[in-house]
């Protein structure tokens, strides 16, 4: 029982953990689908946090910073859209840009504005997402060993932890059941073939860029005043590019993103469980063994040695009508 | 990399092009500034006497620039082959490691001894680096930019582990190894000035700075007069051409990709051997980064990424005394710059064509009338 109860503490901090994964590689998922690589996530996201550090501290309303985040991170896609749909630049170039911007903007004007180093006054109460308590938390932690699941892994957690959940089956219909859905994933495979079928391809990769942006700004908004009381300076720390690695470890699909992020969160939550106990039959494991790992296993299924990670056929591919 | 060539005069479309964008990328800069409640142009006045206008601040811009150009090149070859690495920071990492082994096990060495060992463990250690996201890409088919992306925070974990457990100097505040030898460091620079009555003061300029310039060099002649550097240039224009030309695709991604790792790698001498005398964590401080913004604006060409990463230079040191000297505008300022800058010349480089573009037909129209 007591291994029960000391996994579901775990698994429920592997759950918080993995919820911006989730969110920026629902985001990036989104973007790429539709033909637009976006190696941005990191920056809308800090851009985002930020957004709704300020605007929580400002307003003392948790809701208005995540209205503020969600616009801010959907300027920075637009930015983005109008770089690799309009302009036809070079998409990776454009979000190593946003990138820069989103870091120095956020630690700059964080400063000039709040004088903290950088940091956005801490906030408490209703500038907050405060835990919710699901149907018989309190019998089921009384209840103790299994009980702890409910109460640790599936209860307690704030409102964007189920909103990100939910994210996943409404991407997986959205995107593979409705209409727009399978256009947008025409548009990443083979735009001219949308093209002819008179649909705007532009129209279709801004709306999945503004989309990524919504994503983005949700996983900002949970970094800065749901899991934490107030932003700091580079609090995204390669979140996003984890999620990056995330989304092409699960293949560009929704459930398998989720999963990902899973495994992901759960081992940065072993890692800091662990922080440096003895791990039965291999000894004592550094604990940058788990923090390398997302990267490692990326590399490794990128290069083919676990399955296949095949893009969208036209990600990264400006679209450029015949003449 | 480029968009339609041969509408514009040379002149213009490497000249013109690029200040344009520039001014973009400042003038939004310039709201910025504006947005914090500073003047911009008092700003522009403090950056330029910080960063010229006396000798220590001119031995600072340079020393800057030397990191810049060893990582503006490296971004460049790979460029030129049509690759984006954006694993410089990584590359140039590992090198450090590198460099600090060799220093290590030759400390006390006179440093003109130990440099040679120094450029090769650098070089080495950072072609090793680029070498495997190379090889994935040429053999496996994996994509170049998330493979050197991951191998950016690889390359961070493996130093912080190396660093705490086995190379850090024991009960130390951080983790670091112990300081070199006084006699293993590169000079400053100072003293081989001094003569000259130019004064650098403190500055961690260093003749690392030489080694720079020659490696601008020996790029310019690797991809305008060298076989393997025709090759690369033939494949990062058309891949298909190439494979049709004879040219091996798998051979000239990884050989590019390594002297790429290479090149970043070398900004360890300037740091580890130069300037810190020991390896410690995240001494490369983004200065791989900076390499992209400066190989887009010098457009890839080694005479082009020198002034860039001057300017580069002029931008970080200027910014360290706009931080002294007005405390709202951060050293951040500088990064945001950097991003506006990849913006304006890189992801929106047809921006101001297209209007340059008419502007030249309509002026030679006229001209022919």
């Amino acid at each position: 029982m007591e291994f029960v109860e000391s996994a579901a503490l775990v698994l429920g901090s592997a759950v918080r953990l993995s919820v911006p994964l989730l969110l920026a590689c629902l985001a990036g998922l989104w973007s790429e689908r539709s033909g637009v690589v976006d190696i941005g996530l990191e920056g809308k996201m800090l851009a985002a946090a930020f957004a709704a550090g300020a605007a929580a501290a400002v307003t003392g309303s948790a809701w208005l910073g995540l209205l503020a985040a969600i616009l801010t991170a959907i300027a920075f896609s637009l930015v983005h859209g109008f770089a690799s749909i309009s302009q036809r630049g070079n998409q990776i170039v454009s979000g190593v840009a946003i990138n820069f911007v989103a870091a120095g903007l956020t630690a700059l004007l964080g400063q000039a504005w709040f004088a903290q180093g950088g940091r956005t006054p801490p906030v408490q109460g209703d500038a907050r997402f405060q835990p919710i308590d699901l149907p018989g938390e309190v019998a089921a932690r009384a209840a103790g060993g299994f009980g702890r699941l409910w109460s640790e892994v599936v209860s307690g957690h704030n409102i964007l932890v189920y909103l990100a959940f939910l994210a996943v089956p409404v991407t997986w219909y959205a995107l593979g059941r409705t209409r727009f859905g399978l256009r947008l994933r025409a548009v990443g495979e083979n735009p001219h073939a949308v093209d002819t079928a008179g649909i705007s391809v532009a129209g279709l990769r801004y709306a999945a860029v503004v989309i990524a942006g919504l994503l983005c700004g949700l996983a900002g908004t949970y970094l800065a005043i749901a899991q934490s009381a107030g932003f700091i300076r580079d609090m995204t720390a390669g979140k996003g590019f984890i999620a990056l690695a995330a989304l092409v470890f699960a293949k560009w699909r929704p459930v398998p993103a989720m999963l990902t992020c899973l495994l992901f969160g759960l081992l940065d939550a072993v890692a800091i469980r662990l922080q440096g106990t003895p791990l039965p039959v291999v000894g004592p494991v550094p604990v940058q063994v788990f923090q390398a790992l997302p990267y490692v296993l990326t590399v490794v299924l990128l290069a083919g040695f676990i399955g296949r990670a095949i893009p969208p056929r036209a990600s990264g591919v400006p679209y450029t009508k015949d003449r | 990399m480029s968009g339609s060539r041969g509408e514009l005069p040379p002149l213009v479309d490497y000249l013109v092009v690029p200040a344009v964008n520039l001014t973009l990328a400042f003038l939004v800069s310039g709201l910025v500034v504006l947005a914090i409640g500073e003047n911009p142009l008092a700003a522009v006045r403090i950056m330029l006497s910080g960063a010229l206008g006396y000798a220590e601040g001119v031995g600072y811009t340079l020393y800057y620039t030397t990191n810049f150009i060893f990582t503006g090149l490296a971004v460049a070859v790979a460029f030129h082959a049509g690759l984006f690495n954006i694993g410089a920071e990584g590359q140039a990492t590992m090198a450090g490691l590198g460099v600090a082994v060799v220093c290590l096990a030759f400390d006390g060495a006179p440093w003109w001894l130990v440099l040679p060992f120094a450029v090769a463990a650098a070089a080495l250690f950072g072609a090793g680096w680029a070498f495997v996201p190379g090889w994935a890409q040429a053999r496996r088919g994996s994509h170049i930019v998330i493979t050197t992306i991951m191998f950016n925070f690889i390359a961070a974990t493996v130093m912080v582990y190396l660093l705490v457990n086995v190379l850090g100097k024991p009960g130390a505040m951080n983790p670091e190894t112990r300081t070199f030898a006084e006699a293993t460091r590169l000079p400053p620079i100072r003293d081989m000035l001094l003569p000259l009555g130019f004064d650098v003061g403190t500055s961690p300029l260093n003749p690392s700075f030489f080694l720079a310039c020659l490696a601008a060099l020996l790029v310019w002649l690797l991809i305008w007069h060298s076989r393997l550097g025709y090759e690369m240039r033939v494949f990062g224009f058309n891949p298909t051409a190439a494979v049709y030309a004879g040219i091996d695709p798998a051979r000239v991604v990884m050989i590019a990709m390594m002297i790429s790792g290479a090149l970043a790698g070398l900004l360890a001498v300037n740091e580890v051997m130069g300037v810190q005398n020991r390896l410690l964590l995240e001494f490369v401080g983004g200065a791989g980064f900076v390499g992209i913004a400066v190989a887009l604006m010098g457009r890839a060409h080694p005479l082009g990424i020198v002034l860039a990463a001057f300017l580069f230079g002029v931008l970080y040191q200027g910014g360290a005394e706009l931080s002294f000297e007005r405390p709202k505008i951060s050293r951040d300022m500088v990064v945001v710059i950097q991003g506006l800058v990849i913006l304006f010349a890189g992801a929106l480089e047809h921006l101001a064509r297209p209007p340059l573009v008419r502007l030249f037909r309509r002026t030679r129209l006229a001209a022919e009338a």
